[in-house]
Protein backbone atom coordinates (compact mmCIF):
# COMPACT_ATOMS: atom_id res chain seq x y z
CA UNK A 1 0.00 0.00 0.00
CA UNK A 2 1.37 3.70 -0.98
CA UNK A 3 1.87 5.77 1.60
CA UNK A 4 -0.61 8.45 0.08
CA UNK A 5 -3.32 5.44 0.15
CA UNK A 6 -2.22 4.47 3.84
CA UNK A 7 -2.68 7.45 5.27
CA UNK A 8 -6.41 8.12 3.25
CA UNK A 9 -8.12 4.51 4.36
CA UNK A 10 -6.74 5.51 7.84
CA UNK A 11 -8.34 8.69 7.90
CA UNK A 12 -11.48 6.76 6.72
CA UNK A 13 -11.66 3.45 9.31
CA UNK A 14 -9.78 5.48 12.36
CA UNK A 15 -10.47 8.70 12.58
CA UNK A 16 -14.25 8.88 12.86
CA UNK A 17 -13.79 7.11 16.84
CA UNK A 18 -11.62 9.49 17.91
CA UNK A 19 -14.71 10.75 20.35
CA UNK A 20 -14.20 7.48 21.50
CA UNK A 21 -10.85 7.48 22.03
CA UNK A 22 -10.58 10.49 23.89
CA UNK A 23 -13.26 9.41 26.59
CA UNK A 24 -11.19 5.77 26.73
CA UNK A 25 -7.96 7.94 27.02
CA UNK A 26 -9.74 11.00 29.67
CA UNK A 27 -11.60 8.19 31.75
CA UNK A 28 -8.48 6.11 32.47
CA UNK A 29 -6.19 9.19 33.13
CA UNK A 30 -8.62 11.06 34.13
CA UNK A 31 -6.73 14.23 32.97
CA UNK A 32 -7.25 16.34 29.96
CA UNK A 33 -4.04 17.24 29.40
CA UNK A 34 -2.87 13.89 29.54
CA UNK A 35 -5.89 12.21 27.85
CA UNK A 36 -4.64 14.74 24.93
CA UNK A 37 -1.34 13.25 24.76
CA UNK A 38 -2.30 10.05 24.88
CA UNK A 39 -4.54 9.99 22.41
CA UNK A 40 -2.16 11.95 19.76
CA UNK A 41 0.26 8.70 20.67
CA UNK A 42 -2.29 6.07 20.05
CA UNK A 43 -3.08 7.77 16.82
CA UNK A 44 0.85 7.50 15.49
CA UNK A 45 0.70 4.03 17.00
CA UNK A 46 -2.34 2.45 15.27
CA UNK A 47 -0.62 4.35 12.14
CA UNK A 48 2.22 2.90 12.12
CA UNK A 49 0.62 -0.75 12.58
CA UNK A 50 -2.08 -0.01 10.57
CA UNK A 51 -0.75 -2.92 8.17
CA UNK A 52 -1.78 -5.40 10.67
CA UNK A 53 -5.75 -3.82 10.89
CA UNK A 54 -7.94 -6.55 9.44
CA UNK A 55 -11.04 -4.90 8.57
CA UNK A 56 -12.69 -5.28 11.81
CA UNK A 57 -14.20 -2.76 13.77
CA UNK A 58 -11.77 -0.17 13.86
CA UNK A 59 -13.20 1.65 17.03
CA UNK A 60 -12.60 -1.75 19.23
CA UNK A 61 -9.17 -1.86 17.21
CA UNK A 62 -8.00 2.04 18.31
CA UNK A 63 -9.12 1.27 21.50
CA UNK A 64 -6.69 -1.28 22.22
CA UNK A 65 -4.26 0.76 21.32
CA UNK A 66 -5.23 3.74 23.26
CA UNK A 67 -5.83 1.38 26.18
CA UNK A 68 -2.32 0.23 25.78
CA UNK A 69 -0.88 3.55 25.01
CA UNK A 70 -2.47 4.98 28.45
CA UNK A 71 -0.92 2.31 30.57
CA UNK A 72 2.73 3.27 29.44
CA UNK A 73 1.41 6.83 30.13
CA UNK A 74 0.31 6.21 33.64
CA UNK A 75 3.44 4.22 34.37
CA UNK A 76 5.81 6.60 33.05
CA UNK A 77 4.39 9.44 34.27
CA UNK A 78 3.19 8.63 37.77
CA UNK A 79 4.52 8.14 40.68
CA UNK A 80 3.23 4.57 41.79
CA UNK A 81 0.88 4.02 44.69
CA UNK A 82 -1.45 6.15 43.01
CA UNK A 83 -4.16 3.52 41.69
CA UNK A 84 -3.58 0.70 44.26
CA UNK A 85 -7.00 -1.48 43.76
CA UNK A 86 -8.89 -1.32 46.99
CA UNK A 87 -9.08 -4.40 49.32
CA UNK A 88 -12.27 -6.46 47.71
CA UNK A 89 -12.85 -8.07 51.34
CA UNK A 90 -13.42 -5.02 52.66
CA UNK A 91 -15.65 -3.18 50.06
CA UNK A 92 -18.08 -6.32 48.78
CA UNK A 93 -21.44 -5.62 50.45
CA UNK A 94 -24.70 -7.16 50.14
CA UNK A 95 -26.29 -4.91 47.84
CA UNK A 96 -29.60 -6.01 48.77
CA UNK A 97 -29.51 -4.40 52.03
CA UNK A 98 -29.92 -1.10 50.18
CA UNK A 99 -32.88 1.26 48.82
CA UNK A 100 -33.53 1.77 45.75
CA UNK A 101 -34.89 4.84 46.21
CA UNK A 102 -32.18 6.40 47.92
CA UNK A 103 -29.61 4.96 44.99
CA UNK A 104 -32.11 6.63 42.28
CA UNK A 105 -32.11 10.04 43.60
CA UNK A 106 -28.01 9.96 43.62
CA UNK A 107 -27.53 8.78 40.36
CA UNK A 108 -29.81 11.47 39.23
CA UNK A 109 -27.17 13.70 39.67
CA UNK A 110 -24.49 13.15 36.90
CA UNK A 111 -21.93 15.01 38.94
CA UNK A 112 -21.81 12.57 41.83
CA UNK A 113 -21.71 9.20 39.63
CA UNK A 114 -18.74 10.73 37.27
CA UNK A 115 -17.18 11.45 40.73
CA UNK A 116 -18.03 7.77 41.78
CA UNK A 117 -16.85 6.69 38.46
CA UNK A 118 -13.30 8.53 38.64
CA UNK A 119 -12.91 6.88 42.23
CA UNK A 120 -13.02 3.01 41.25
CA UNK A 121 -9.94 1.06 40.73
CA UNK A 122 -8.84 1.70 36.79
CA UNK A 123 -9.55 -1.87 36.18
CA UNK A 124 -13.23 -1.68 37.16
CA UNK A 125 -13.31 2.10 35.28
CA UNK A 126 -12.32 0.85 32.10
CA UNK A 127 -14.62 -2.44 31.99
CA UNK A 128 -17.59 -0.29 32.74
CA UNK A 129 -16.76 2.50 30.24
CA UNK A 130 -16.60 0.38 27.88
CA UNK A 131 -19.65 -1.33 28.61
CA UNK A 132 -21.72 1.43 29.37
CA UNK A 133 -20.44 4.45 27.89
CA UNK A 134 -19.03 2.47 24.46
CA UNK A 135 -22.12 -0.56 24.58
CA UNK A 136 -19.03 -2.70 23.64
CA UNK A 137 -20.18 -6.53 24.25
CA UNK A 138 -18.38 -8.74 26.04
CA UNK A 139 -16.53 -10.23 23.30
CA UNK A 140 -15.31 -7.12 22.30
CA UNK A 141 -14.25 -5.79 25.71
CA UNK A 142 -12.43 -9.18 26.08
CA UNK A 143 -10.40 -8.43 22.98
CA UNK A 144 -9.91 -4.65 23.82
CA UNK A 145 -8.45 -5.16 27.40
CA UNK A 146 -6.74 -8.78 26.20
CA UNK A 147 -8.82 -10.33 29.13
CA UNK A 148 -10.75 -13.73 29.53
CA UNK A 149 -13.97 -12.89 29.13
CA UNK A 150 -14.98 -14.76 32.82
CA UNK A 151 -12.39 -12.01 34.05
CA UNK A 152 -14.92 -8.73 31.70
CA UNK A 153 -18.24 -10.32 33.55
CA UNK A 154 -16.32 -10.62 37.01
CA UNK A 155 -14.75 -6.83 36.95
CA UNK A 156 -18.02 -5.86 35.53
CA UNK A 157 -20.22 -6.90 38.40
CA UNK A 158 -17.80 -6.16 40.87
CA UNK A 159 -17.25 -2.80 39.47
CA UNK A 160 -20.86 -1.65 39.54
CA UNK A 161 -21.24 -3.13 43.48
CA UNK A 162 -18.43 -1.04 44.25
CA UNK A 163 -20.01 2.21 42.29
CA UNK A 164 -23.29 1.38 43.82
CA UNK A 165 -21.67 1.07 47.03
CA UNK A 166 -19.67 4.37 46.73
CA UNK A 167 -22.81 6.25 45.67
CA UNK A 168 -24.83 5.56 48.39
CA UNK A 169 -21.97 5.95 51.14
CA UNK A 170 -21.70 9.60 50.21
CA UNK A 171 -25.51 8.97 50.68
CA UNK A 172 -25.42 8.33 54.71
CA UNK A 173 -22.41 10.58 55.10
CA UNK A 174 -24.33 13.40 53.97
CA UNK A 175 -27.62 12.26 55.80
CA UNK B 1 -32.61 -21.30 40.36
CA UNK B 2 -30.51 -20.43 43.92
CA UNK B 3 -29.76 -16.10 45.02
CA UNK B 4 -26.60 -16.86 44.56
CA UNK B 5 -26.60 -18.15 41.25
CA UNK B 6 -29.40 -14.97 40.15
CA UNK B 7 -26.76 -12.58 41.38
CA UNK B 8 -23.98 -13.53 39.24
CA UNK B 9 -26.20 -13.55 36.31
CA UNK B 10 -28.19 -10.46 37.08
CA UNK B 11 -25.41 -8.75 35.62
CA UNK B 12 -25.32 -10.44 32.17
CA UNK B 13 -29.17 -10.42 31.99
CA UNK B 14 -28.94 -6.47 32.21
CA UNK B 15 -25.97 -6.75 29.04
CA UNK B 16 -28.23 -8.80 27.23
CA UNK B 17 -25.40 -11.56 27.68
CA UNK B 18 -27.87 -14.60 28.92
CA UNK B 19 -29.02 -17.67 26.25
CA UNK B 20 -32.52 -18.06 25.97
CA UNK B 21 -33.02 -20.48 29.02
CA UNK B 22 -30.65 -18.01 31.59
CA UNK B 23 -32.94 -15.51 30.65
CA UNK B 24 -36.24 -17.29 31.42
CA UNK B 25 -35.11 -18.72 34.60
CA UNK B 26 -33.76 -15.44 36.00
CA UNK B 27 -36.42 -12.98 34.65
CA UNK B 28 -38.99 -16.10 36.55
CA UNK B 29 -36.41 -15.71 39.45
CA UNK B 30 -35.98 -11.41 40.38
CA UNK B 31 -39.64 -11.69 40.25
CA UNK B 32 -40.39 -14.22 42.54
CA UNK B 33 -37.86 -12.88 45.04
CA UNK B 34 -37.99 -9.80 46.56
CA UNK B 35 -33.90 -9.61 47.71
CA UNK B 36 -32.91 -10.66 44.02
CA UNK B 37 -35.83 -7.96 42.45
CA UNK B 38 -34.40 -5.20 44.80
CA UNK B 39 -30.80 -5.60 43.31
CA UNK B 40 -31.67 -5.87 39.85
CA UNK B 41 -33.55 -2.32 40.48
CA UNK B 42 -30.53 -1.16 41.65
CA UNK B 43 -28.14 -2.39 39.31
CA UNK B 44 -30.46 -1.25 36.22
CA UNK B 45 -30.85 2.33 37.79
CA UNK B 46 -27.08 2.55 37.99
CA UNK B 47 -26.47 1.22 34.35
CA UNK B 48 -28.95 4.08 32.61
CA UNK B 49 -27.29 6.28 34.93
CA UNK B 50 -23.71 5.55 33.69
CA UNK B 51 -25.30 6.29 30.09
CA UNK B 52 -26.17 9.58 30.68
CA UNK B 53 -24.34 11.40 27.82
CA UNK B 54 -22.96 14.02 30.46
CA UNK B 55 -20.28 11.23 31.62
CA UNK B 56 -19.03 11.09 27.68
CA UNK B 57 -16.00 12.94 27.35
CA UNK B 58 -15.79 14.45 23.60
CA UNK B 59 -12.95 15.10 21.96
CA UNK B 60 -11.82 19.10 22.24
CA UNK B 61 -11.95 20.59 18.73
CA UNK B 62 -8.24 21.04 18.23
CA UNK B 63 -7.15 17.52 18.86
CA UNK B 64 -8.46 16.22 15.18
CA UNK B 65 -6.51 18.81 13.52
CA UNK B 66 -3.27 18.24 15.33
CA UNK B 67 -3.92 14.33 15.17
CA UNK B 68 -4.22 15.12 11.09
CA UNK B 69 -0.89 17.42 11.24
CA UNK B 70 1.07 14.22 13.02
CA UNK B 71 -0.13 11.89 10.83
CA UNK B 72 1.03 13.66 7.48
CA UNK B 73 4.70 14.04 9.15
CA UNK B 74 4.26 10.24 10.05
CA UNK B 75 3.32 9.79 6.27
CA UNK B 76 5.95 11.90 5.10
CA UNK B 77 8.92 10.17 6.96
CA UNK B 78 7.53 6.91 5.76
CA UNK B 79 7.23 7.76 1.90
CA UNK B 80 11.12 9.21 2.88
CA UNK B 81 12.88 6.64 4.26
CA UNK B 82 10.84 4.36 1.54
CA UNK B 83 12.58 6.38 -1.32
CA UNK B 84 15.51 7.22 0.08
CA UNK B 85 16.17 3.32 2.11
CA UNK B 86 17.87 2.71 4.71
CA UNK B 87 20.83 1.18 2.86
CA UNK B 88 21.74 4.44 1.66
CA UNK B 89 21.17 6.68 4.76
CA UNK B 90 23.29 3.96 6.43
CA UNK B 91 26.25 4.48 4.67
CA UNK B 92 26.33 7.94 4.00
CA UNK B 93 25.88 8.38 8.00
CA UNK B 94 29.06 5.68 8.29
CA UNK B 95 31.10 7.35 6.09
CA UNK B 96 30.59 10.69 7.96
CA UNK B 97 30.80 9.40 10.56
CA UNK B 98 34.64 7.71 9.78
CA UNK B 99 35.31 11.13 8.02
CA UNK B 100 34.96 13.66 10.93
CA UNK B 101 36.26 10.71 13.23
CA UNK B 102 39.38 10.78 11.16
CA UNK B 103 39.82 14.57 10.88
CA UNK B 104 39.48 14.68 14.96
CA UNK B 105 42.13 12.18 15.22
CA UNK B 106 44.30 13.94 13.33
CA UNK B 107 43.86 17.53 14.03
CA UNK B 108 42.86 17.92 17.43
CA UNK B 109 45.44 16.11 19.26
CA UNK B 110 45.06 18.18 22.24
CA UNK B 111 41.82 16.28 23.10
CA UNK B 112 42.85 12.58 22.31
CA UNK B 113 44.00 12.28 25.96
CA UNK B 114 41.37 14.54 27.66
CA UNK B 115 38.60 13.27 29.93
CA UNK B 116 36.08 11.02 29.07
CA UNK B 117 34.07 14.32 28.40
CA UNK B 118 36.24 15.46 25.88
CA UNK B 119 35.58 12.22 23.82
CA UNK B 120 31.87 12.72 24.41
CA UNK B 121 31.95 16.30 22.96
CA UNK B 122 33.42 15.48 19.86
CA UNK B 123 30.79 12.24 19.73
CA UNK B 124 28.11 15.32 20.20
CA UNK B 125 30.05 17.53 17.38
CA UNK B 126 30.25 14.96 14.98
CA UNK B 127 26.40 14.62 15.43
CA UNK B 128 25.65 17.95 15.39
CA UNK B 129 27.63 18.31 11.78
CA UNK B 130 26.47 15.03 10.61
CA UNK B 131 22.42 16.38 11.24
CA UNK B 132 23.14 19.22 9.31
CA UNK B 133 24.80 17.96 6.16
CA UNK B 134 22.04 15.93 5.45
CA UNK B 135 18.87 17.85 5.92
CA UNK B 136 17.18 14.62 5.94
CA UNK B 137 18.99 13.54 9.06
CA UNK B 138 18.24 16.67 11.08
CA UNK B 139 15.11 15.91 12.47
CA UNK B 140 12.66 12.58 12.69
CA UNK B 141 9.85 14.35 13.98
CA UNK B 142 9.50 17.85 12.10
CA UNK B 143 6.82 19.75 14.36
CA UNK B 144 7.13 23.66 16.44
CA UNK B 145 4.60 22.04 18.61
CA UNK B 146 5.89 20.47 21.65
CA UNK B 147 2.56 18.44 22.46
CA UNK B 148 3.27 16.76 19.03
CA UNK B 149 7.27 16.35 19.56
CA UNK B 150 7.08 14.99 23.09
CA UNK B 151 4.72 11.70 22.69
CA UNK B 152 6.37 11.17 19.76
CA UNK B 153 9.53 10.36 22.00
CA UNK B 154 7.16 7.47 23.52
CA UNK B 155 8.21 4.04 23.28
CA UNK B 156 11.10 4.83 21.05
CA UNK B 157 13.89 5.67 24.31
CA UNK B 158 13.03 4.63 27.56
CA UNK B 159 12.96 7.99 29.21
CA UNK B 160 10.67 11.45 29.24
CA UNK B 161 13.06 14.26 27.92
CA UNK B 162 11.86 17.84 28.68
CA UNK B 163 10.49 19.51 25.47
CA UNK B 164 9.61 22.91 25.32
CA UNK B 165 9.44 25.65 22.87
CA UNK B 166 10.93 28.96 23.39
CA UNK B 167 9.59 30.95 20.66
CA UNK B 168 8.61 33.91 22.71
CA UNK B 169 12.54 34.34 23.27
CA UNK B 170 13.09 33.78 19.66
CA UNK B 171 14.38 30.25 20.20
CA UNK B 172 11.68 28.38 18.21
CA UNK B 173 11.58 24.41 18.33
CA UNK B 174 11.96 22.76 14.87
CA UNK B 175 11.89 19.12 15.84
CA UNK B 176 13.21 16.59 17.15
CA UNK B 177 15.08 12.93 16.65
CA UNK B 178 16.34 9.95 18.64
CA UNK B 179 20.07 8.86 17.86
CA UNK B 180 23.13 7.29 18.98
CA UNK B 181 25.63 8.86 21.24
CA UNK B 182 28.28 7.44 24.31
CA UNK B 183 27.46 4.11 23.73
CA UNK B 184 23.48 4.70 24.69
CA UNK B 185 20.14 6.06 22.80
CA UNK B 186 19.86 10.17 23.20
CA UNK B 187 17.18 12.25 22.63
CA UNK B 188 17.97 15.29 20.38
CA UNK B 189 15.66 18.29 20.25
CA UNK B 190 16.59 20.73 17.56
CA UNK B 191 15.71 24.78 17.68
CA UNK B 192 16.23 27.35 15.44
CA UNK B 193 17.38 31.13 15.85
CA UNK B 194 17.81 33.53 12.72
CA UNK B 195 18.58 29.92 10.50
CA UNK B 196 21.08 29.33 13.27
CA UNK B 197 20.31 25.84 14.76
CA UNK B 198 21.07 23.79 18.22
CA UNK B 199 21.05 20.77 18.79
CA UNK B 200 19.97 19.62 22.62
CA UNK B 201 21.16 16.16 23.46
CA UNK B 202 19.95 14.82 26.23
CA UNK B 203 20.38 11.41 28.01
CA UNK B 204 19.79 10.08 31.57
CA UNK B 205 22.94 9.37 33.89
CA UNK B 206 23.19 7.38 37.13
CA UNK B 207 23.84 10.72 38.71
CA UNK B 208 21.09 12.35 40.74
CA UNK B 209 23.25 15.69 41.63
CA UNK B 210 23.34 18.21 39.60
CA UNK B 211 26.29 20.00 37.43
CA UNK B 212 26.88 23.32 36.34
CA UNK B 213 27.58 23.94 33.05
CA UNK B 214 30.89 23.64 31.26
CA UNK B 215 31.28 25.25 28.11
CA UNK B 216 33.58 25.08 25.36
CA UNK B 217 35.10 25.86 22.08
CA UNK B 218 35.73 22.91 19.30
CA UNK B 219 35.77 24.36 15.18
CA UNK B 220 34.23 27.12 15.48
CA UNK B 221 30.99 25.56 17.21
CA UNK B 222 29.62 26.18 20.80
CA UNK B 223 29.31 23.41 23.31
CA UNK B 224 27.84 24.15 26.43
CA UNK B 225 27.31 20.90 28.65
CA UNK B 226 25.29 20.28 32.43
CA UNK B 227 23.85 17.76 34.42
CA UNK B 228 20.19 18.49 36.10
CA UNK B 229 17.12 15.79 37.30
CA UNK B 230 18.91 12.79 36.70
CA UNK B 231 19.55 13.88 32.97
CA UNK B 232 22.51 15.62 31.61
CA UNK B 233 22.63 18.01 28.37
CA UNK B 234 24.86 18.90 25.83
CA UNK B 235 23.49 22.00 23.69
CA UNK B 236 25.50 22.66 20.21
CA UNK B 237 25.15 25.46 17.61
CA UNK B 238 26.80 27.76 15.50
CA UNK B 239 25.60 30.11 16.95
CA UNK B 240 27.66 32.49 19.59
CA UNK B 241 28.43 31.69 22.65
CA UNK B 242 26.68 34.27 24.74
CA UNK B 243 23.08 33.46 22.49
CA UNK B 244 23.50 30.03 23.45
CA UNK B 245 24.06 30.99 26.92
CA UNK B 246 20.75 32.42 26.48
CA UNK B 247 19.43 29.36 25.46
CA UNK B 248 20.66 27.41 27.95
CA UNK B 249 18.98 29.80 30.88
CA UNK B 250 15.47 29.45 29.21
CA UNK B 251 15.97 25.66 29.26
CA UNK B 252 17.59 25.25 33.04
CA UNK B 253 14.29 27.34 33.98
Amino acid sequence: MNTRKKLTSFEEAVLPHLDAAYNLARWLTRNDADAHDVVQEAYLRAFRFFGGFNGMDGRAWLLGIVRNTSYTWMQQNRSPGQSVPLDDEIYEIESNELNPEALLQQTADSKMVREALEQLPVEFREVLVLRELEEFSYKEIAQITALPIGTVMSRLARGRKRLQQVLTKGKSVEV
Amino acid sequence: MSCHTAQELIHGYIDCELDGQQTAEIERHIHECKGCGGIYRNQLTLSSALRDTTLYFKAPEDLKRRIRTSLQIEAKTETTNKHFGWGWSLMAASLAVVLIATTLWKFAPSFRASSSDGLVAHEVLADHIRSLQLTSHLTDVLSTDQHTVKPWFNGKIDFSPPVRDFADHDFHLYGGRVGYLNNRVVATLVYQRRGHFINLYIWPVETTSNAKESSMQLQGFNLIQWTNSGMTFWAVSDLNSMELQEFVRYVQQ
